[in-house]
């Protein structure tokens, strides 16, 4: 029944917090072009952060969380935009932000911990590969200098790897004594493990230097900008939020952490100035949430969810859905968003274009156990 | 990195088993007769936690404070802002006691995270105060909002401790039925969807929908007792959420109105359960009320996946990122063969070789460091040091870990870039009240006895002050790792 998909929808306009002492990580490269990716722990619920009013079953299923869709962005005649992203609505309305519906990475059980396993190492099941697809990422950049940089304390899975990565997070300690640094480097010289960690922590030190040392979303997103507009600086950034996994009180915590997110991607589009243009900013969950509301005005843990790309690169003003329905029959196991698009086709051709790299070599190295077909065509030449 | 001659017993017994050695205390003669005799010696109740506030009653307060606050401002609505505006969403008095109790939570929090550090400073019982430490983050809760934040140092006490030398059955019913727990991970809202209180509703108000809550029922068996991918299925986690239901925490979630019982106590709310007869896990569990839920989780406890889940996570605590399959398979024979008795646990663990293994296994936590730091600079007193805010800049935040899996026990969560530079920064602070005091030179063969590097002794040896060394000392690879 081909009637009942709706294949490609085009869109064009749109619009609530919390990022849990969000993190970023970085990876240095020759390049012009930024790819910045922002994982959301926890499950975040794309059927309400992009909703499908057009869709017969949602009213109905959603019950009290259905209530942001009258304030919610219209971005076509199927799916709106949660009412608390004032700012990736601009966006989408400049066609600077585009969604991808019904994504899901190969992983079909409902455990965040292996879930966010899936999708940062890429692999098929949890803990089946060693290191993260963004360090492969970064082994796949031309004349790569081997460096990456974290600005959260510590490295996050998707980045993990061969690939040297440091990590950076605004700290309200004293600095040491210059003295002392040098001598926590003789300290280290013979030990691997530590001599590497250390020089890369004194390179993103040299690096921050000046930064604010605020965790807010807007310090965070001017933060992270400083990092990537610098010219010798990382070209591949990447940062952690939580707090999505809303059993309860969905409506209220929605709200706050689509500000916060919202706050960071404009602090982000403001910092970067001119590099804005070449950015490439993706975003995406480890699963999504139950199609139905739970007894607590919550969700529990889904299948698909939405992905996001926003960024002066990318060709937006669009919702990209393979749309397989909310209706009886069309819900994955009777209960969730059923995948329909991999977010591996997705993540692949997202980095591979923002980066200017061949899509399909770049899905073969970042996905060397599935090499999906890579989706095209997300960013302006 | 290799040590000439590997770590000797004492150190392993001292700094991987215990939590750090303290330089007033001689090293132990008899390693592994040194940590079994420990089980005599932990005290469950330290002062420290004897003398917290009572959680409950401070819950039961504020919740009456609010009742009061809003029957006040319903008969006397504040005025709008400006006119026309609509009215405020509280009273200035309501507002008043919102921010008093969340400064409450907080300072009871600072005291309970306090209390943690002081008895793991005074401890006679080192290696059994780590086995509080790693139960208290298999079963974690994180205290991110202001209610879970009340109960969270009372959780640790009340439903960690006593059990620490129990058995797994008990700590995990203790667990389960903590106000913090049902609190975290939602099970306070849940309701039956065929169940007295979810008819009424309905009844009342038939466009409300009230019911199932299946975020506890789930971690339950992924995180506490089965462990993930271990065969279980989604409908498997939802007729366990069913049973579940009724299982709240007394003055919380709906029809919360608190009992003359333990304030923020345990209750089983018949009205909130679902009727009827379950099926976890190929299992019919035709029990009525609590015992259903109850019976359930003792089956999950007897189980051998749940005995590998613990003996997995146990063995990589003492053997290193990717423990050994034998010792796992010993652990989790001596977990069933005890029927979940945790001494026979732990003296498996002992008895087993792969744990003394002479090079270090294991990147310390943040706490770890912290802790063993302390007790290395002969530190026996917490006194005003803030353990809190301490652990939140190095990146381990007390009680606090975001997530119910808890903090990760392998290296590459630990030793990163930006951690280790906070660690730098932190042993520079905390020397330099004493460092001219201690002679560093000679503490680190007392911290790690018989196998001090002599590399870093080297190092040690040629800092330019004695509280350079001493900063050195506990940010040198030996005392990084243990």
């Amino acid at each position: 029944m081909l009637d009942r998909r709706r294949f490609l929808t085009v869109a064009g306009l749109g619009t609530g917090a919390m990022l849990v002492a969000p993190g970023m990580a970085f990876a240095t490269a020759p390049t012009e072009r930024r790819f910045v990716f922002i994982i959301q722990r926890g499950a975040a619920d794309g059927l309400h952060i992009v909703s499908p009013y057009a869709d017969p079953a949602f009213a109905k299923l959603r019950g009290s969380l259905g209530a942001d869709i009258a304030k919610a962005t219209k971005l076509d005649g199927t799916f709106a935009l949660h009412p608390s992203l004032v700012e990736t609505a601009k966006m989408f309305g400049q066609k600077q932000a585009l969604f991808v519906h019904a994504v899901a990475s190969p992983y079909r059980d409902r455990s965040h911990f292996d879930g966010q396993n899936v999708l940062e190492t890429g692999g098929t099941q949890p803990y089946q590969a060693k290191d993260g697809w963004l360090n492969r990422l970064v082994a796949q950049m031309p004349q790569s200098k081997d460096e990456a940089i974290a600005i959260a304390a510590t490295v996050p899975m998707a980045l993990r790897g061969p690939a040297q990565v440091t990590s950076y997070a605004p700290s309200a300690l004293p600095q040491p004594s210059d003295d002392l640094l040098m001598r926590v480097g003789q300290l280290y010289a013979a030990d691997p493990q530590l001599h590497t960690i250390w020089s890369a922590a004194l390179e993103a030190q040299g690096l921050a230097e000046g930064s604010a040392a605020n965790q807010d979303p807007a310090s965070l997103g001017k933060l992270a900008a400083g990092f990537l507009s610098k010219p010798n600086g990382p070209r591949i950034a990447m940062l952690e939020t939580g707090g999505w996994d809303t059993h309860s009180g969905q409506v209220n915590r929605l709200a706050a952490q689509l500000k916060a997110l919202d706050t960071l991607l404009a602090s982000l589009r403001d910092n970067l100035g001119p590099v804005w243009a070449q950015t490439t900013v993706l975003i995406a969950t480890e699963f999504g949430r139950t199609a139905a509301v739970n007894g607590t005005g919550g969700t529990d843990h889904g299948t698909a969810s939405v992905a996001w790309l926003v960024g002066g690169a990318v060709k937006g003003g669009r919702v990209i859905a393979d749309w397989p329905g909310l209706g009886n029959g069309q819900l994955f196991e009777g209960r969730d968003l059923k995948p329909t698009t991999p977010l591996d086709a997705l993540i692949a051709g997202a980095a591979a274009e923002s980066l200017g790299l061949d899509p399909e070599r770049t899905a073969r190295g970042l996905f060397p156990s599935v090499t999906p077909k890579p989706v095209t065509g997300l960013t302006v030449a | 990195m290799t040590f000439a001659n590997g770590l000797s017993p004492a150190a392993i017994a001292l700094n991987r088993f215990g939590l750090g050695a303290n330089p007033n205390v001689a090293p132990p003669a008899d390693p592994k007769g040194w940590l079994k005799g420990q089980f005599a010696d932990f005290v469950p109740m330290p002062q420290g936690f004897a003398a917290l506030p009572d959680a409950g009653a401070m819950m039961k307060d504020y919740q009456g404070d609010r009742r009061d606050a809003k029957r006040q401002a319903m008969a006397s609505p504040p005025p709008p802002p400006q006119p026309g505006a609509p009215p405020p969403r509280y009273s200035p008095q309501q507002r008043a006691i919102i921010q008093d109790f969340g400064e409450d939570v907080k300072a009871l929090y600072r005291q309970a995270a306090q209390a943690r550090a002081q008895s793991a400073l005074e401890t006679p019982a080192p290696f059994v105060e780590r086995m509080v430490h790693f139960w208290s983050n298999h079963f974690c809760i994180s205290a991110d909002n202001p209610r879970i934040m009340t109960f969270a140092g009372a959780f640790e006490r009340d439903a960690i401790r006593p059990h620490v030398l129990g058995n797994f059955e008990d700590m995990l019913l203790a667990v389960e039925m903590h106000p913090a727990m049902l609190i975290y991970l939602n099970q306070v809202l849940s309701i039956g969807p065929n169940s007295p209180a979810a008819t009424r509703a309905s009844v009342r108000d038939p466009g409300k929908h009230v019911g199932l809550n299946e975020n506890l029922g789930r971690e339950i068996m992924e995180l506490h007792t089965l462990g993930v991918r271990s065969g279980y299925t989604q409908a498997d986690v939802t007729e366990f959420a069913r049973a579940l239901t009724g299982w709240t925490a007394d003055g919380i979630g709906p029809g919360g109105r608190m009992d003359d019982g333990k304030p923020g106590g345990f209750v089983f709310r018949p009205q909130l359960h679902e009727p009827g007869t379950r099926t976890i896990l190929g299992k019919t569990y035709s029990q009525q009320g609590e015992k259903q839920a109850r019976a359930a989780m003792i089956d999950f406890a007897q189980t051998p996946q749940t005995a590998t889940h613990i003996a997995t996570k146990l063995a990589r605590h003492f053997a290193g990122d990717n423990p050994p399959q034998p010792m796992i398979d010993r652990l989790a024979a001596a977990f069933t063969r005890g029927k979940g008795d945790l001494p026979t646990l732990y003296s498996a663990l002992i008895d087993s070789p792969e744990a003394w293994a002479a090079q270090p296994v294991k990147f310390k936590t943040p706490w770890e460091w912290t802790i063993s730091s302390l007790r290395g600079i002969g530190r026996e007193q917490i006194d005003t040091m803030q353990i809190a805010s301490i652990q939140t800049q190095l990146g381990q935040p007390v009680w606090k870990p975001g997530s119910p899996a808890g903090w990760d026990d392998t290296a590459a969560s630990w030793a990163a870039p930006d951690a280790l530079l906070r660690r730098v920064e932190f042993a520079q602070r905390l020397v330099a009240p004493v460092g001219d005091q201690i002679d560093a030179r000679q503490l680190g063969p007392k911290l790690i006895p018989a196998s001090f590097s002599p590399a870093t002794a080297d190092q040690i040896g040629r800092a330019e002050s004695p509280g350079s060394a001493l900063a050195l000392l506990l940010v040198s690879p030996d005392f990084l790792r243990r």
